[in-house]
């Protein structure tokens, strides 16, 4: 955004043209998984952990390498592991980074109904504002990948923030930083995309991975997170990545047209007992009017 | 059943017993706050409500509390009222007649018990809709603690709790209209208790015949 600042598009008094007039450019950043070269070294986990100021959290042993079931509201950061048994018998680990996916088309931001809470920004992280936060927990239904977590102790939500604090310095997430095979990769969305297409076209034919292919699922509008697995047409392996996660059909009904038909039914409903009051008027009990002042 | 005797010796008829205007409040106050915090939450045009509620998250802290006093009282009100609240064959007359009740020709409708067939509607509108408040509002009162296996009850309770809010919101908009505005006398039967013999004679004839018939028999 600090870029468009220095980018021209009219000079006053100037014959030709304006140079660079026209110029795109992509002000949106992503993260790029590569599940295939993933050696599941947790140190992204630590790293994480390490930035955003958590401690490390009890681990839940369930006869494989991860650390828990899954996401927790102070541990955004999980390698799911998956032991994949196909189809000549022998044995695949698929590690596979889980995170916010910071999707284009937010579930969590469509069902929020606190104002500020959610924010998306320009560059496509989406990122929850504690402060704003009212811990209804809408954000937990409206999300399709099982991202946002409910503190018990703040009494809010909390997710993996694609660390913007860092990304809005010029640096790039902590588990970018902490990852050592370079599984990991930021920058911008077409770079990202362009370096995930190359690996996959390279797994595909070099590395005999017939299925590759990237993960940037067209259902939330595309994702700022995005992955390169082994076997992409089956993404449910890895940790059960939805196949073609949308924002749920519930929440959509309720934020579009049931929202409309509600918002008429009440004002129309309160317009309706108005105009009937001004054409019939109440309802007076004749004799009461007598017997009444009686009583009085 | 009922201790209190219903011909009240000043000429008045006694409409609701002291333990049923209470209950009725208990459920009264309880859903107000429950819809206007609810309202807050609906949309963002109605957000403000939450501020003058407490607070906005303090609201969304008690929203759930309310609702669970709302249907404690609900769940009274069955006890209480629910065999007479059941629909009689006479009902249907009255509902062919409902045009003559919107126009205030009173004289044209058929007699009605204690409860004519619309405050039936509303009763078991409430009493439906708030079983549905409450199991929809208890999953959404903690969505934490839904496994992600069961999600779609989540979103069951996303689209059913809104739903049932603005139908029970459609019978309170009508309910208050009449028992304010409408229906004189009907508000201050449920605060002091007693309407006049005129009333009782008027919109509730075949009760108010049968109160007349006992105490004759009683004498």
């Amino acid at each position: 955004m600090s870029q468009a600042a220095t980018e021209i598009v009219r000079i006053s008094a100037h014959a030709g043209s304006v140079p660079g007039d026209g110029l795109n450019r992509e002000f949106r950043v992503c993260k790029l998984v590569d599940t295939t070269t993933c050696i599941g070294c947790k140190a992204c986990e630590v790293a994480c952990l390490e930035w955003n100021g958590y401690s490390f959290s009890e681990t839940t042993f369930d006869n494989s390498y991860q650390t828990m079931p899954e996401t927790q509201w102070n541990y955004w950061n999980l390698i799911k592991f998956n032991e994949h048994e196909r189809e000549d018998g022998t044995m695949q680990l698929l590690m596979r980074k889980d995170q916010c996916m910071h999707c284009a088309e937010p579930g969590c931001l469509e069902a929020c109904p606190a104002e500020g809470a959610i924010v998306q920004y320009a560059n496509g992280i989406v990122d929850f504002q504690e402060e704003h936060c009212i811990g209804c927990g809408y954000c937990i239904s409206g999300c399709p990948f099982n991202i946002p977590k409910f503190s018990p102790t703040a009494r809010k939500v909390f997710k993996c923030t694609l660390c913007n604090d860092r990304v809005s310095q010029g640096l790039e997430p902590a588990c970018i930083k902490a990852c050592p095979t370079g599984c990991l990769h930021f920058g911008t969305k077409l770079e990202m995309n362009d370096l995930a297409e190359h690996r996959a076209a390279q797994l595909r034919e070099h590395s005999g991975f017939a299925d590759a292919g990237v993960y940037d699922p067209p259902g939330v509008g595309g994702t700022h997170v995005i992955y390169v697995l082994h076997d992409a047409k089956n993404p449910q392996l890895y940790g059960g990545l939805p196949k073609d996660p949308h924002v749920p059909i519930t929440v959509r009904l309720w934020k579009g047209p049931l929202k409309w038909i509600g918002n008429l039914a009440i004002v129309g409903g309160l317009l309706g007992v108005f105009i009937h009051y001004l054409r019939f008027g109440p309802k007076v009990v004749k004799e009461d009017e007598k017997t009444d002042e009686g009583d009085k | 059943m009922n201790r209190e005797p219903y011909l009240l010796p000043n000429g008045r008829v006694l409409r609701y017993s002291f333990h049923e205007r209470l209950i009725h409040w208990l459920a009264a106050v309880p859903y107000i706050y429950a819809l206007l915090s609810g309202l807050a939450f609906w949309s963002p045009w109605l957000f403000w409500i939450a501020v003058i509620l407490g607070g906005t998250t303090i609201a969304r802290e008690l929203h759930p509390w309310f609702g669970v006093v709302f249907v404690i009282a609900t769940w009274l009100m069955y006890g209480m009222w629910g065999r007479q609240m059941r629909e009689t064959p006479s009902d249907k007359a009255w509902w062919a007649n409902i045009g003559h009740y919107i126009r205030n020709e009173d004289d044209q409708m058929p007699s009605a018990d204690r409860f004519n067939p619309g405050q039936k509607l509303l009763f078991w509108g409430f009493v439906g809709n708030g079983v549905l408040l409450l199991i929809s509002g208890l999953i959404l009162w903690f969505p934490q603690y839904v496994p992600w296996s069961l999600r779609f009850l989540r979103l069951f309770a996303v689209i059913v709790h809104p739903i049932c809010a603005l139908l029970t919101i459609a019978l309170f908009i009508i309910h208050v209209y009449m028992g304010t505005a409408f229906e004189r006398g009907a508000f201050g039967s449920v605060i002091r208790g007693d309407v006049s013999r005129a009333w009782a004679h008027e919109h509730h004839r075949t009760w108010y015949e049968r109160l007349l018939r006992e105490s004759a028999e009683r004498k």
